[in-house]
């Protein structure tokens, strides 16, 4: 079993397929809706976390690619710039998933737990100090 | 200053207090490298365990810091003349705004000036992506800043336009003048409608789904200093990595806001202008900062050394978070209207816990001022100490004073405890 957080970009010509419906019933994913957003000009955005065997995984995300949907892996994707990062805590107010969350309740530093991360860019907007960053395809 | 003078001459002969020792004996102290200085977070547990009057007659420094953004912050510069000369009535760093309408070649650039162009609000919340603070923050990291200026020419300033690049170091003065830092205490804020705002506390869910507070609490300078006993006009401080001085009570400083049994003010009240020299800081403790949807500002490291004289100094500077409050304001209604209501009163244990209650509701608390940040610069201030290159100072004259003050007023009402 392997369980995987993606983002899947639907271009406008393949946003109304049932793609992701299909790969749960042709091979046997299932899947955990973490963000969806249809963008003004119809392109679509899905992350989702895909959990499944490995080879029906391997070959559920093949079906995604053929059919056109860009496939990102959000696992250590999003990068913090420990030179820039004061510990100010901006980050801990909106981030939905406690990937940014404060342990340490004496030192208050703000850990970052990157597999907890759905890649939602929130931090990123709200970093006073933008320590916080994305790849582009995000 | 007649009156401050009359004041601490007859403190002195009445000796209300059981221990009385001077800043110039503590400076022999620290001269002698016997001076026994702590931070704020560390003198909690000696006053607890030893009691004020021991933990006075032992302690001689309690170091604070707090870092955080700080609005009303800005930088006094002098560039220079140029050949040939201007008097520069409209001046841009880096595109963004300064004031020049000073003298020829003075200029002011306030910490939340915008670029020129910035898109500010139109797709809200903007990004504000560079401005005043990010200026400061590149002139102290020792970047180029490029500096373009207009005059309207004068028989003695004929220039009338200038474009040129600016070093730190070059520049003839370079001075942080901040009208507005270190406020004592801070709200709390949330936002009881049902919308998302952007605020410069931070993003606000909707239907109270988070709070967020702005200080050091327990070793944030003026809440161990509630009455400004020590810290006055001419203190010498650390300020974004430098030494700095107080200059003048800040904007807004009120000191009789309601305080609670401790003394300590439940909201705002006090505030201080500070000065230091850019040329000595680090972007370690300054930073340019942009807040979503709100606008530019600067964030501010800065630690007040307290001379413990007595003990009832020694009880102020052994504050914790527990024993200070703060009130929880709608942000997202009453504050923008200026609607005098609150949501109760928390303390900075519980916002530092994570989680407060408003309306029997348990809601996730964020911070906004770095408290490692502040540990960080009361530890460099206590190094500075040690090291024998800082010493402490007397005010020159004292901030607008609180009605609430009596000596010994409060530390008696705690006297049992100690």
């Amino acid at each position: 079993m392997i369980s995987k957080k993606v983002v899947l970009r639907f271009p406008e010509e393949i946003a109304g397929k049932p793609l992701v419906s299909d790969i749960c019933k042709k091979f046997d994913l299932t899947f955990n809706i973490m963000r969806a957003n249809i963008f003004p000009r119809k392109e679509g955005i899905l992350t989702l976390e895909i959990s499944g065997e490995k080879a029906s995984f391997t070959s559920g995300i093949q079906y995604l690619k053929d059919n056109g949907v860009s496939i990102n892996f959000v696992e250590e994707s999003i990068n913090r710039d420990e030179n820039k990062c004061y510990h100010c805590g901006f980050c801990v107010a909106v981030c939905p998933t406690e990937a940014l969350t404060i342990i340490n309740r004496k030192t208050m530093k703000v850990d970052l737990f990157k597999d907890r991360c759905i890649a939602c860019g929130y931090c990123v907007r709200v970093c006073p100090a933008k320590a916080m960053s994305l790849p582009e395809e995000f | 200053m007649v009156s401050f003078a009359i004041k601490m001459t007859r403190r002195h002969k009445l000796s209300v207090f059981k221990v009385n020792k001077t800043i110039e004996e503590i400076n022999d102290k620290i001269k002698r490298g016997e001076a026994v200085v702590v931070n704020a977070e560390e003198m909690i547990d000696i006053v607890r365990k030893e009691g004020a009057i021991e933990a006075a007659k032992k302690v001689d420094v309690v170091t604070t810091g707090t870092f955080g953004t700080m609005c009303s912050s800005g930088a006094l510069l002098n560039f220079g003349h140029t050949a040939p000369k201007i008097k520069a009535a409209k001046v841009w760093l880096n595109d963004v705004e300064a004031y020049g309408s000073l003298a020829a070649v003075d200029l002011y650039i306030g910490a939340s000036a915008v670029k020129k162009g910035d898109p500010l609000n139109a797709v809200h919340p903007g990004r504000f992506e560079y401005g005043g603070g990010h200026v400061i923050e590149d002139l102290i990291a020792k970047k180029p800043v490029k500096l373009s200026a207009e005059g309207y020419g004068t028989d003695c300033y004929p220039a009338k336009r200038i474009e040129m690049e600016i070093f730190i170091d070059d520049l003839k003065e370079a001075t942080l003048l901040n009208p507005r830092n270190a406020y004592q205490n801070y709200s709390v804020a949330t936002n009881s409608t049902d919308k998302t705002i952007y605020t410069y506390m931070g993003v606000l869910k909707p239907g109270f789904a988070n709070a967020t507070y702005s200080s050091a609490g327990q070793l944030s300078p003026l809440l161990n200093d509630p009455f400004y006993l020590t810290t006055g006009i001419g203190t010498r401080i650390f300020l974004g990595g430098g030494v700095g001085y107080v200059i003048w009570h800040g904007t807004q400083h009120n000191p009789n806001e309601e305080r609670n049994e401790r003394g300590v003010p439940k909201t705002g009240a006090g505030a201080l202008a500070v000065v230091g020299d850019m040329k000595q800081m680090s972007p370690d403790f300054i930073k340019g900062a942009s807040i979503l949807g709100y606008g530019v500002s600067l964030s501010v490291g800065v630690g007040i050394p307290i001379p413990v004289l007595n003990e009832e100094i020694a009880f102020f500077t052994s504050v914790s978070d527990e024993e200070i409050n703060a009130y929880i304001f709608d942000y997202g209604h009453d504050y923008p209207l200026k609607i005098d209501n609150n949501y109760g009163l928390t303390n900075y244990k519980e916002l530092k816990s994570g989680f407060i209650t408003i309306n029997g509701k348990k809601v996730p608390t964020a911070p906004l001022s770095s408290y490692s940040g502040a540990v960080k610069i009361a530890e460099t201030l206590k190094q500075w100490i040690l090291d024998r290159k800082f010493f402490l100072t007397k005010p020159s004259a004292l901030l607008p004073q609180s009605k609430d003050y009596e000596p010994l007023k409060y530390l008696k009402k705690y006297e049992k405890n100690l």
